[in-house]
């Protein structure tokens, strides 16, 4: 008995102009049925777009079959069908996982051999700052003072009061226990002049100064302008580099000063609160903070500064291309900045220990 | 006779006192290149961006496929920008989006089609202007020509009758130039789409114009209307003849 017939192919007949708006509709519908062999017989259809024939020539190359395209049709199927069989995108190819472990290992050392050349090129820039004052810029660094400085200072004053405010009222409420009130002035002195202060001051800066420090060179080294000055002879490092870490060494101290005391006076503000007049207050603080207190905290915030300053820097001279890269610089400082100097301080942790300061 | 799909009536384009341009008109025909050109400042850009909507007139009107897009009222603005498209001059793609899904977002927003078909209409757009094997590189590793090219993929895809380009070819090499010319051409004629370019570049205007306007600064107007090349042979205007024969002013 002989085999039956294989079953027709189905037709379909569609009409009119096959436009975007169309395509959205009738893709999944011409995607099911292509694969079975069906006919697209387009003998009604008056015209179409781009994306009408892209929609055509997918179901085709599916296994459906175009018929009776009207002329400026098939020019345009002719069309879409050369721009579809160009190349298809570059893909690189995945690396094993050891390659790729290995690729980021290299690029953690190289990173670390860019930062290590940086800090050269500034540790030279600022010796000859420091053998001729005149290579250093005064009216950019008196700029930078103003925007790291000064104009953070109510921000500083704000932060400050509100930290001392916190740390006093948190560590009144077990001490009030053992009716060891009286030592909170003891416990939030030390810890805003020899930790906290110091630490916020230093998230301040990276925060308002190392963003706006990467944004700027970066959009800087976007625009070309570093690779101008570079071209002209001059050294971007001792114009562009050198008073923003100078101003970043010399604000931090200053801003860490304010934020504690600012922090001490919200710790009185409370202490009064709870009953004990301001004589008493100044009192434990004059009886157990010392001068060295005062002065490691000082000389942290500096180099703080002085870290927060650099990475800013760098990460802005480092951006890559397009506006993204921007973005990623300013990012990069902040919480470069900020991992650094928690980094720093607990060196100086150990180092202070050491010395029993 | 092609029917009209932009009319310009009486503009004036101002920026506080200083006006920039007064009282141009002009009419733009279904399946044309129509070129504005002019000297650097004449106000080309402005013109342009009048008519998509980014910048009001100080005076006159301008209707785009009979709709003006300073009186309409919300939906017919959005429904007459799904009608156009843009290709700004430094290409405007988004930076961290692919090729591919800067031409991909687009459909999303406007289209029904899912992500498979997305991914196959952008390659086709890509395809269109050349740019297949860059589909997958991010708008900071390609060329100022493959650029401003995607930025061409990008308008096409809504299959926009009308598309506005803005200095295609500043800043790019002869080659790279004659090539963006000749795709230009290639989709006004397969497509049938109206291209309207700003630009200033002598060689383009020569090789795609239809038709063109050219502004002046001076006049504070338009001193020229017509096919660019007769423009060339046959202006009796001081400006326009320098302008076509390179001549200093």
């Amino acid at each position: 008995m002989p085999a039956p017939p294989p079953p027709s192919p189905a037709r379909i007949r569609l009409s009119g102009r096959i436009d975007t708006g169309a395509a959205s509709s009738l893709w999944p519908a011409l995607m099911a049925a292509a694969p079975a062999g069906a006919i697209l017989d387009l003998r009604d259809v008056t015209g179409a777009d781009t994306t009408g024939a892209a929609m055509l020539l997918a179901a085709e190359a599916a296994g459906g079959r175009i018929e009776a395209p009207n002329e400026a049709v098939a020019r345009l199927l002719d069309r879409v069908r050369i721009a579809l069989a160009a190349p298809a995108p570059l893909v690189e190819p995945r690396l094993p996982a050891l390659a790729q472990l290995g690729r980021q290992v290299l690029e953690g050392l190289r990173g670390i051999g860019v930062g290590v050349a940086f800090l050269g090129e500034i540790v030279l820039g600022l010796a000859a700052a420091l053998a001729r004052p005149a290579r250093l810029r005064w009216a950019e660094l008196a700029r930078f003072l103003d925007e790291a400085g000064l104009r953070a200072f109510p921000l500083t004053l704000l932060l400050g009061t509100l930290l001392g405010v916190i740390l006093a009222f948190q560590s009144a409420i077990p001490l009030r226990r053992f009716g060891a009130e009286i030592f909170v002035p003891n416990l939030v002195g030390i810890s805003l002049l020899r930790e906290l202060g110091p630490l916020m001051a230093g998230v301040i800066l990276a925060g308002r100064t190392g963003s706006a420090y990467a944004a700027e060179l970066g959009t800087m080294t976007v625009n070309e302008e570093v690779a101008a000055l570079r071209v002209m002879g001059m050294d971007p490092i001792a114009i562009l580099v050198l008073p923003r870490v100078v101003a970043g060494l010399l604000v931090m101290p200053v801003l860490s000063l304010l934020l504690t005391l600012a922090g001490l006076a919200g710790m009185a503000g409370i202490m009064g609160l709870l009953g004990f007049p301001l004589a008493t207050v100044t009192g434990q603080l004059a009886d157990w903070l010392t001068l060295s207190d005062l002065a490691g905290g000082l000389f942290k915030a500096a180099l703080f500064g002085l870290a927060i300053a650099i990475i800013g820097c760098q990460a802005g001279l480092g951006a890559g291309r397009g506006p993204r890269a921007v973005g990623d610089a300013a990012t990069r400082a902040v919480v470069g900045g900020i991992v650094a100097i928690i980094l720093l301080d607990g060196v100086f942790a150990v180092v202070f220990e050491r010395l029993g300061i | 006779m092609a029917e009209p799909v932009i009319l310009a009536r009486r503009l004036t384009a101002r920026f506080g006192a200083d006006t920039l341009f007064r009282e141009v008109s002009f009419s733009v025909n279904a399946g044309e290149v129509f070129v504005i050109l002019g000297g650097s400042g004449c106000g080309k850009s402005t013109l342009l961006k009048l008519m998509i909507g980014l910048v009001p007139p100080a005076a006159g009107r301008v209707a785009l496929l009979d709709t003006d897009i300073w009186t309409a009222d919300n939906q017919a603005r959005l429904a007459l920008l799904r009608q156009i498209g843009v290709m700004w001059q430094q290409g405007a793609l988004f930076g961290s989006l692919t090729l591919a899904e800067n031409v991909e977002m687009v459909l999303a927003e406007h289209t029904g089609l899912n992500a498979a078909a997305r991914a196959h209409v952008a390659r086709a757009k890509l395809g269109l202007v050349g740019l297949s094997e860059a589909a997958n590189r991010l708008p900071s590793e390609v060329s100022g020509g493959m650029l401003k090219r995607a930025g061409i993929a990008r308008a096409l895809a809504l299959d926009p009758p009308l598309l506005f380009l803005d200095e295609p070819s500043a800043g790019l090499d002869p080659i790279t130039s004659a090539g963006l010319d000749a795709l230009i051409l290639d989709l006004a004629r397969t497509l049938g789409t109206t291209f309207v370019v700003v630009t200033h570049e002598l060689a383009s205007i020569l090789a795609i114009g239809d038709r063109c306007i050219m502004l002046d600064r001076q006049a504070q107007g338009m001193i020229a209307e017509g096919d660019p090349r007769q423009l060339r042979d046959s202006a009796t205007h001081p400006t326009v003849r320098a302008f076509f024969r390179r001549e200093a002013a």
